[in-house]
């Protein structure tokens, strides 16, 4: 890893030339903007960042940054991202995708890029709408939704994105919406200082196909009564007027009004390292009713694919020392004809 | 009196349960006859179930090898000893056995049981179907056991070593040195000492036992073969494509990434290539076979040499991301080992029917180059010859090989490679030398119409690509109808341009006469020998062999034009051949065979036989 000093970095300098075509309304420009501003405090140079998209709205996203970008094939830019961390650990490789492109057509490089714990971020954008083939219902839609391929209501159960990288041992999930621009960047500097692959959700919304599907808890006038932002250490409360709190009862967690029966010491204190912990998090959105958490859920270190690549070359070169190809051609047995 | 032949060439066929330990067996025969100075060409031909139940059909593992005198370019159509370790053996290779042929044959196996198990209805031994052959009945399980009495080991241990026994019979009868084998039998047990001392006196024991069949057996000599001077190996068509990788990315001095999913017959590519650490290889065995491909085009952007590697079903599943590499323009090599198709069809048997797969298997008007190898040891120059094309082209390129190519075994002379593989010059750019104001992503050079390739690290040439049109000039999204057309144009111009980095097609045999054979791939072996025994006999045959597919060389149409006829034999239901008329319109005839086997001479020269008789006869 090679940290820069790059101050002389503005937001400026990671906008593309390129004109951006997303819908007017559409949450993807907040997240752009967060995102450009976010690259310029990265600590790296700007040569060194690899954005990769696969297929969809949010996938257009290399475009617009002004890095190197690939916008590849439906489903298979964690596949090809992690080709090019593999090949160049130095790099800092961010996926844009989002829930049709990494939850079903590329559901298999997602749990598997989570699973070797690739040193590279990637950012779902979650609208719960296929956006770009005009309003069928995706990976993520709630089950009944009424979309061009499902008239009557769709059948399927939703993925929670979070629970199933999750599943898949991932070693950093956070989750943010397009509402809230300076969490986004908090979150992706995070992101960036985690070791691993670092997986954040963001919620984000469709104005065409599914217009206001987050608004509760992301919409600035509903979202304290309905989420709770997580920070280390401190205890998981949330509310507008009415101050509410997350404990744990048995092994079930519950929200309660804080107040005569319960106070601050009772919630719940985060510790995104705690593996129990998040695994109860983040079945949370399996049920309607609970808030929806923001920030940081879990993060911890483990053994990271490319680190091991590089070592292991390492480790056998110092055994065998450089590779001699003469020396293999006539490696066994061989035998000499004469003239 | 048993007598002493010399002979010009054999054809041994081991075979047995798929757990008998036949391919190393046989690997074993072959390795003694390469150093005793034979040359030799091998077919190993296994099940594709691991352990099929024991003693069917199904479960019947073997491997053939021809050794001779003279040059020896494929297997061996019949064998003239079949070594047959149960009934199920016999049965399934009895139909590849020599009229007349000698069969070795383990009597303990040959139970009511076991007959039973094989599928005959009667005792192949008694009911007289085996009249004609000479038949060497050796009870060599319990002989194993008594040569093996004294020695300190289990039963089942004991029993495994019956292949060292037959292996040693052979070798009598082919007056085979014992010295490599008991070395390798030293080595590979060095810390067994039990099972060393085991295999090596099972071994033993069975050249004495067959010294005392002698005055009923004849046993045959095969003297060593006029071969060009140098110094040899043997490899295997597998082995020999993953070293050719790994010397091609010295020569362009890049690291190699292999993204890869094992399938047969290619994952012995994977195996080999992640042993070389030492040489910079990363091998990164991915989740399915788009991922394999997904990964490669990642590190292929980046900087390496990337290659993968696969089998037809595979390749099916790589499709769009190949489409993406052509629209990248980023340099690929796609390696695919042919199988008996469609879908799973057979996994280990050879086939070449990929070949329109391979030229128009994507969507769109997605030209890519397409090489083929010839035999064993070419995969090493055609591995090497793809990456610099890949290279040097900037293009997915696509080598073919086959299960029978990626399985052989045969010698190689080991090449100079510091003359003849030193260098491939790629398109990386040194962004130092760089206008970077009006340099854009997709700068080409005016005469290939070769792009520049940039990459990720360079300062000051960030860029933004992706699968959608790209305009002409500079490199961003474009759905300008005539822009379109330039860039397919451009792109198929491009590809058509890498016949001016190719060798001419040679020619085997006078440039003009009656019948000119074409083939590609994987059969070279058994058409040069139909046609070269055709040529000995007077016949104006002459045969090219391709192994640049496409672009093709630029003489070929020229070739053709003077001959009166032109047939194709191929593997397939007849694919190049249909290529071939398109392109110079010839009125080539074909000649297919979809067995999962390769060629037999004898069949490839019955058929140019007949062609020759209607060339000559129009």
């Amino acid at each position: 890893m090679t940290k820069e000093n790059n101050s002389h970095y503005t937001k400026k300098d990671f906008v593309s030339d390129q004109e951006v075509k997303w819908c007017p309304g559409c949450g993807d420009y907040a997240i752009l903007s967060a995102i450009q501003s976010a690259m310029a405090q990265l600590g790296r140079k700007r040569e060194d960042v690899v954005c990769v998209s696969g297929i969809g709205c949010s996938s257009r996203f290399p475009y617009y940054l002004n890095t190197y970008g690939y916008h590849t094939i439906h489903g298979r830019a964690a596949a090809i991202a992690s080709g090019v961390k593999t090949a160049n650990p130095d790099l800092s490789v961010w996926v844009m995708t989002g829930d049709g492109d990494s939850l079903s057509i590329g559901g298999n490089h997602f749990i598997h890029v989570l699973r070797r714990n690739m040193d590279m971020n990637i950012v779902l954008f979650n609208n719960q709408v296929y956006g770009l083939t005009k309003g069928q219902y995706s990976p993520t839609s709630v089950r009944g939704q009424v979309t061009k391929s499902t008239p009557y209501g769709s059948l399927d159960r939703p993925f929670s994105p979070a629970k199933l990288a999750f599943g898949a041992s991932a070693t950093f999930i956070a989750r943010t919406t397009d509402t809230n621009a300076k969490q986004i960047e908090a979150i992706m500097l995070e992101a960036e200082e985690h070791r691993g692959t670092s997986f954040i959700e963001v919620y984000q919304n469709c104005v065409i196909f599914n217009d206001g599907c987050h608004s509760d808890y992301a919409e600035k006038k509903s979202r304290d009564d309905h989420s709770i932002i997580l920070e280390q250490g401190k205890p998981m409360i949330f509310g507008g007027e009415v101050k509410k709190g997350l404990i744990l009862d048995k092994l079930t967690l519950k929200v309660v009004e804080l107040g005569d029966a319960y106070s601050e010491a009772d919630c719940l204190i985060h510790d995104k390292t705690n593996e129990m912990l998040a695994s109860l998090l983040v079945a949370m959105d399996a049920n309607a009713s609970m808030p929806k958490l923001y920030g940081v859920i879990f993060a911890v270190d483990d053994v990271i694919y490319n680190d091991q690549v590089t070592a292991q070359i390492a480790e056998v070169k110092a055994k065998k020392g450089d590779g001699d190809f003469n020396k293999l051609l006539h490696s066994g047995d061989t035998w000499e004809i004469k003239a | 009196m048993a007598t002493l032949t010399e002979v010009e060439s054999v054809v041994i066929r081991f075979s047995g349960d798929s757990g008998d330990g036949m391919q190393l067996t046989g690997t074993q025969f072959s390795n003694t006859s390469a150093i005793m100075g034979n040359d030799i060409a091998t077919f190993p031909d296994y099940p594709a179930e691991i352990r099929a139940p024991q003693g069917t059909v199904a479960g019947v593992s073997g491997f053939q090898l021809h050794f001779g005198s003279r040059e020896i370019f494929t297997p061996g159509d019949e064998a003239d000893m079949l070594v047959a370790f149960n009934p199920a053996a016999l049965k399934v290779n009895l139909k590849d056995l020599k009229k007349g042929g000698t069969i070795l044959l383990n009597l303990d196996a040959f139970t009511d049981k076991k007959i039973e198990k094989a599928g005959y209805e009667s005792n192949p031994l008694e009911d007289g179907q085996l009249d004609g052959y000479q038949l060497i009945e050796v009870p060599v399980d319990s002989q194993t056991a008594e040569a093996l009495k004294d020695i300190d080991l289990d039963t089942k241990s004991k029993k495994r070593c019956k292949n060292f026994y037959a292996l040693g019979m052979t070798y009598f009868f082919y007056h085979r040195e014992m010295e490599t084998t008991l070395d390798w039998i030293e080595k590979k047990f060095s810390d067994k000492p039990e099972l060393l001392k085991a295999n090596q006196t099972a071994m033993k024991a069975g050249a004495n036992f067959a010294e005392t069949l002698e005055t009923i057996v004849s046993t045959y000599k095969v003297s060593k073969a006029k071969i060009e001077p140098g110094v040899y190996r043997q490899i295997n068509g597998n082995t020999s494509t993953a070293w050719g990788f790994i010397r091609a990315a010295q020569a362009a001095n890049l690291p190699l990434f292999l993204g890869s999913y094992p399938i047969t017959p290619a994952s012995d590519i994977l195996h080999e290539l992640s042993k070389y650490k030492e040489f910079d290889v990363k091998t990164f065995q991915a989740e399915d076979e788009i991922a394999g491909i997904c990964t490669a085009i990642g590190a292929g952007l980046t900087g390496s040499l990337a290659i993968t590697t696969t089998s037809g079903p595979g390749m099916a599943l790589k499709g769009e991301a190949i489409g993406l590499a052509i629209s990248y323009e980023t340099p690929l090599v796609i390696v695919n080992v042919q199988r008996g198709g469609p879908s799973t069809g057979l996994p280990t048997k050879t086939e070449q029917s990929d070949l329109y797969q391979a030229l128009y298997g994507r969507n769109g008007d997605s030209p890519l180059i397409i090489v083929a190898a010839s035999r064993p040891n070419d995969c090493f120059h055609m591995a090497y010859e793809a990456s610099r094309l890949a290279l040097e082209h900037m293009t997915p390129v696509i080598l073919l090989s086959d299960g029978y190519v990626a399985n052989g075994t045969e010698p190689w002379k080991i090449p100079d490679v510091d003359t003849l593989y030193a260098s491939i010059k790629h398109k990386m750019l040194d962004p130092e030398t760089v206008d970077k104001e009006n340099w854009s992503w997709i700068t080409r050079d005016p005469k290939t119409l070769v792009r520049d390739w940039a990459i990720p690290g360079m300062e000051g040439l960030e860029h933004r690509i992706g699968g959608l049109e790209k305009d002409f000039d500079t490199g961003n999204i474009s759905y300008d109808p005539a822009n379109h057309q330039k860039m397919c144009e451009t792109r198929q111009k491009k590809v058509e341009n890498a016949a001016n980095n190719i060798p001419l097609q040679e020619i085997e045999g006078d440039e003009s006469g009656d019948l000119l054979v074409i083939s590609w791939g994987g059969t070279y072996g058994s058409v040069e020998m139909a046609v070269r025994a055709l040529q000995k006999e007077g016949q104006k045959i002459s045969l090219i062999h391709l192994r640049y597919i496409h672009p093709m060389p630029k003489n070929v149409g020229d070739l053709i034009k003077n001959f009166k006829k032109v047939i194709v034999p191929e593997l397939n239901m007849g694919q190049m051949v249909h290529v071939i008329n398109a392109k110079f319109a010839c009125n080539a005839t074909a000649y297919n065979k979809v067995e999962g086997l390769p060629f037999k001479i004898s069949e490839l020269k019955e058929a140019f036989s007949n062609a020759l008789k209607e060339a000559q006869n129009d």
